[in-house]
């Protein structure tokens, strides 16, 4: 279920001389739609589409022991899963390396950019802490499920409410969502991942650009600071390159923020 | 007040680096790679015939990595398996070697690579690469060059490279940013990865580092690897 070999050599033609197939540019993005309370049981919901791609992300908590390097401190499970509903490249089954690398590469995307105040979600030091479910699934796959899927974190985290807490049965009440949301900080953090294509880069490629794509950068960042990247697939990048697709993101991230912010809670 | 590192070491200083090539007989080519207190084996098995069959890839061979940390190679023992932190590492250390060999001379064949960690102190992922590809090498796959990988980073505000767990964990000031970045010998960047907070101009200072890093630890593994043709 690859790109037939035709197409992807007329996407590169068109592309090597700036033009994309939907009339987009190179940097630009498809439409963003944010929606929230797709499961009124989760305790924050979002449905996100990037034109025709769409993730549903969900957010659920409960309270367990802390980590032993963290007694104090909340914890965060960020998990994906690429339903075979979204595609028909998608399997049934234990996730694979794709679904393991996206809920991975997200996951440092929130928590390296210290977005969460994971201090504040301690109820009592060593005993016990609010764990924070991330759950993404996509519904459907025209490309760059990666962007969408960051965005949708965010703005699930951003919609949610911490449930309220039976201290003495050492119980969570489920749908007894208190009016407090989660302690997060003020910037948040964006996942922008640029591709490259022939002597071309691109971002939020469509099912067939991202067949296409030789490699592809992904940079988590926050109000200009970058605080994680991931380089994916096997193809090589000069250094120049690097540098290239690092100053395209930052502009991006810009462009992505103004477009998403309306929607954010 | 001047930054210090933990162990003393200048900002651009590497811990003791040692490269061995040829230690598991067995196996086609294998090699380790040690900095400091963090120890990669590899060991590469291949190219053989690709099971099962409709794996096969009738253009190019397939590189396969397998990254495992030993249960006992960290203080808290960890559960023995494949975690989804290793299955990730796998991957990237697939993506990083493939552009350094010819597979396209091996079809339908698969080349398996299998790293351990018997000690770690940070960095695993980037001596574990750097032992696979010179296993690679010692195992006589055709390739373009080797791949060095190094850690590169920032403590507080600083510029450093080949972090141990003890800078990892840095908290003070800014924390710590970690980057591992792997290179081809002609410069060209294979894999990056980066957790923590850096601003754009740093980190294009911290590539400039790795490349510089880079260059050493491809003469470290080049000289092993002349070292086996000696004795040989």
């Amino acid at each position: 279920m690859t790109t037939p070999n035709l197409n992807a050599e007329r996407i590169k033609k068109s592309l090597e001389k700036g033009k994309r197939f939907d009339g987009r540019k190179l940097e630009e993005f498809r439409d963003i739609t944010i929606e929230y309370d797709v499961s009124k049981k989760a305790e924050g919901s979002v449905k996100v589409k990037i034109g025709n791609t769409e993730v549903v992300v969900g957010i659920k908590m409960d309270v367990s022991a802390p980590y032993p390097d963290s007694l104090d401190k909340g914890n965060l499970i960020v998990s994906a899963e690429l339903l075979p509903l979204s595609s028909q490249r998608f399997e049934s089954g234990p996730p694979r390396i794709e679904a393991i690398e996206l809920g991975r590469v997200i996951d440092r995307g929130i928590r390296e950019s210290k977005f969460i105040k994971f201090d504040k979600l301690c109820i009592e030091p060593g005993e016990k802490v609010w764990t924070v479910f991330v759950d993404i699934y996509s519904i459907n796959d025209d490309g760059n499920l990666l962007d969408a899927a960051g965005i949708g974190a965010v703005a699930a985290l951003k919609a949610a409410r911490i449930p309220k807490y039976d201290k003495e049965a050492g119980k969570v009440l489920y749908g007894e969502l208190t009016k407090e949301k989660l302690p997060l900080e003020k910037d948040i953090p964006i996942v922008i991942t640029s591709h490259k294509i022939g002597n071309k880069v691109i971002v939020d490629p469509t099912r067939e650009e991202e067949d296409i794509s030789e490699t592809r950068l992904t940079i988590g960042s926050s109000n200009g600071n970058i605080s994680s990247i991931q380089k994916g697939d096997s193809s090589a990048l000069t250094i120049e390159e690097t540098l290239n697709m690092i100053d395209l993101i930052e502009m991006v991230e810009r462009e992505v923020f103004k477009k998403i912010e309306k929607f954010l809670k | 007040m001047e930054f210090k590192r933990p162990d003393g070491r200048k900002p651009d200083e590497f811990r003791k680096i040692k490269a061995l090539v040829g230690i598991i007989p067995n196996a086609d080519g294998s090699a380790m790679f040690q900095t400091g207190d963090t120890i990669a084996i590899a060991a590469v098995y291949g190219p053989k015939k690709m099971h099962p069959q409709h794996q096969q890839n009738p253009e190019k061979g397939t590189l396969r990595c397998n990254y495992n940390m030993l249960s006992f190679s960290v203080s808290e023992r960890i559960k023995p398996g494949p975690s989804r932190r290793s299955q990730e590492i796998s991957k990237i250390t697939e993506w990083a070697l493939e552009p350094s060999l010819m597979l396209d001379k091996y079809p339908n064949a698969v080349i398996d690579v299998f790293i351990h960690i018997l000690q770690a102190d940070a960095g695993t992922r980037c001596a574990g690469i750097n032992a696979a590809s010179i296993a690679l090498a010692h195992a006589g796959i055709p390739m373009k060059g080797l791949v060095s990988s190094i850690s590169v980073g920032k403590l507080d505000k600083t510029i450093v490279v080949d972090l141990t767990k003890s800078e990892e964990d840095w908290e003070e000031g800014e924390g710590a940013t970690d980057i591992p970045i792997s290179m081809t010998d002609d410069g060209k960047i294979t894999h990056m990865q980066l957790d923590g907070n850096i601003s754009t101009k740093q980190l294009k200072e911290a590539i400039e580092l790795a490349r510089k890093s880079c260059k050493k630890i491809y003469e470290v593994q080049k000289k092993a690897l002349k070292e086996t043709i000696k004795e040989e």
